[in-house]
């Protein structure tokens, strides 16, 4: 079968189901890592790296050709884009919420200014929604996470960094 | 030297810059006394590395080949890389670490700033993904030199010796070479000087914050950027390269 006989909208759908490894309730279309689909001779996917040090990157590009081929598409690339840069901005309203939902805090938006101020932001609690919540570590399980704990329900819990 | 070539030499730099400095970052993986610094280390670490990643494969590219990262991280010798003396230097304590990574990363911030702007497209994209983890960097790091000037009797004094033993390999961030120059002419790259005197400025008001003495500007140690090293980057390097001397191309 000829790559041609497949939409990019159906592409996208394909990569909606491809789970991000370290945080699995989130696709990598829900992220917005997703840059562009590009149909030809064969299919191209260009994809934004998160981090540049993020070991997730290529189990990411792994994943995409394989969901590819389990459609038929053999003749698949990765492209890699740098610009513009990933930010935690990109995150769909639908990806935050999911985060919510799985126990991490999603990232404030207008991301990049917050960070350089340094200053305090008010992380609500993805559990119980207080905003008396107190940062435990500015590093967490992954470079993209801090540990926080909720001072009404006493949980702790992760916040996804703003950068 | 022709433009493209200067700009191979330029991103290779770069690279060396990140890769030298986040496997003395690696070194120190497991070896912190708090698990929040350690935390810290390792995901700062990660950032240099990946940053090396992508200025290695530019490298590879514009040189032409068929080289990749790869190639530049293990199979060079000591005096191929690039890299500032001052980020080659054997560990010490913790705030000898954290002095170090405020001196460069004041100035590396800055140097990715400009390279947003320059023209060549590439290094422009690979600055602007660099520059927000170094911003993050830059935050926490500068707040632990303050908190260990501004500390106990204790803190202060070693923190001051980091400050004083490492001031001598600033100066070398600076001195522009014909590289430099043919980077920020012809291809709208940083001037050292403007980059000099903002960091100057920006060191100026954390050493006062942490009640630091700004040492003063004595001979500077220099060479690295032509490949001159002090003798700690063999040792160094023959660590890291071990396994792909030992079995080249090996891959996981």
């Amino acid at each position: 079968m000829v790559a041609a006989a497949y939409s990019r909208e159906e592409i996208l759908r394909w990569l909606g189901q491809v789970a991000d490894p370290e945080i699995p309730v989130l696709s990598i279309t829900d992220l917005g890592i997703v840059r562009d689909v590009e149909i030809g001779e064969t299919v191209t996917v260009a994809l934004a790296p998160t981090y540049s040090g993020c070991p997730a990157t290529e189990v990411i590009e792994h994943s995409v050709l394989e969901a590819l081929r389990e459609h038929g598409i053999e003749h698949a690339e990765i492209r890699r884009v740098l610009s513009p840069p990933w930010t935690t901005d990109w995150i769909s309203k639908e990806g935050r919420e999911k985060l919510r939902k799985y126990g991490i805090a999603p990232p404030q938006e207008g991301a990049g200014k917050r960070a350089l101020l340094g200053g305090n932001v008010d992380v609500a609690c993805p559990r119980c929604g207080a905003t008396a919540t107190e940062r435990v570590s500015e590093f967490g399980s992954t470079a993209c996470k801090a540990a926080y704990r909720c001072r009404e329900c006493l949980e702790p819990f992760e916040y996804f960094k703003c950068i | 030297m022709n433009k493209e070539g200067a700009l191979l030499v330029y991103v290779t730099r770069l690279g060396d810059n990140a890769l030298v400095l986040g496997q003395r970052m690696v070194e120190q993986v497991a070896a912190y006394p708090e698990l929040e610094e350690e935390l810290a280390n390792a995901n700062f670490a990660l950032d240099y590395i990946g940053q090396a990643r992508m200025f290695y494969s530019y490298a590879g590219e514009l040189e032409g080949q068929g080289r990749g990262e790869d190639d530049f991280a293990f199979l060079r010798d000591e005096n191929e890389f690039r890299n500032l003396l001052l980020l080659e230097q054997p560990n010490g304590h913790f705030g000898d670490a954290i002095t170090r990574l405020v001196l460069f990363e004041l100035f590396y911030l800055a140097q990715l700033e400009a390279l947003i702007r320059c023209n060549d497209e590439r290094l422009a994209a690979i600055g602007a993904r660099a520059e927000k983890e170094i911003r993050y960097h830059l935050r926490h790091n500068t707040q632990w030199l303050v908190r260990l000037g501004d500390g106990t009797d204790e803190s202060h004094r070693r923190v001051q010796a980091s400050v004083n033993e490492l001031w001598r390999y600033t100066g070398e961030m600076f001195e522009a070479d014909d590289i430099d120059t043919i980077v920020e002419k012809a291809w709208g790259g940083p001037s050292l000087e403007r980059l000099e005197e903002r960091w100057r400025s920006d060191i100026n008001a954390i050493l006062i914050n942490a009640t630091l003495v700004k040492p003063e500007d004595g001979g500077m140690a220099t060479g690295g950027k032509a490949g001159r090293h002090s003798e700690h980057l063999g040792y160094m390097i023959a660590e890291m390269q071990y396994l792909q001397r030992v079995h080249p191309g090996a891959s996981w």
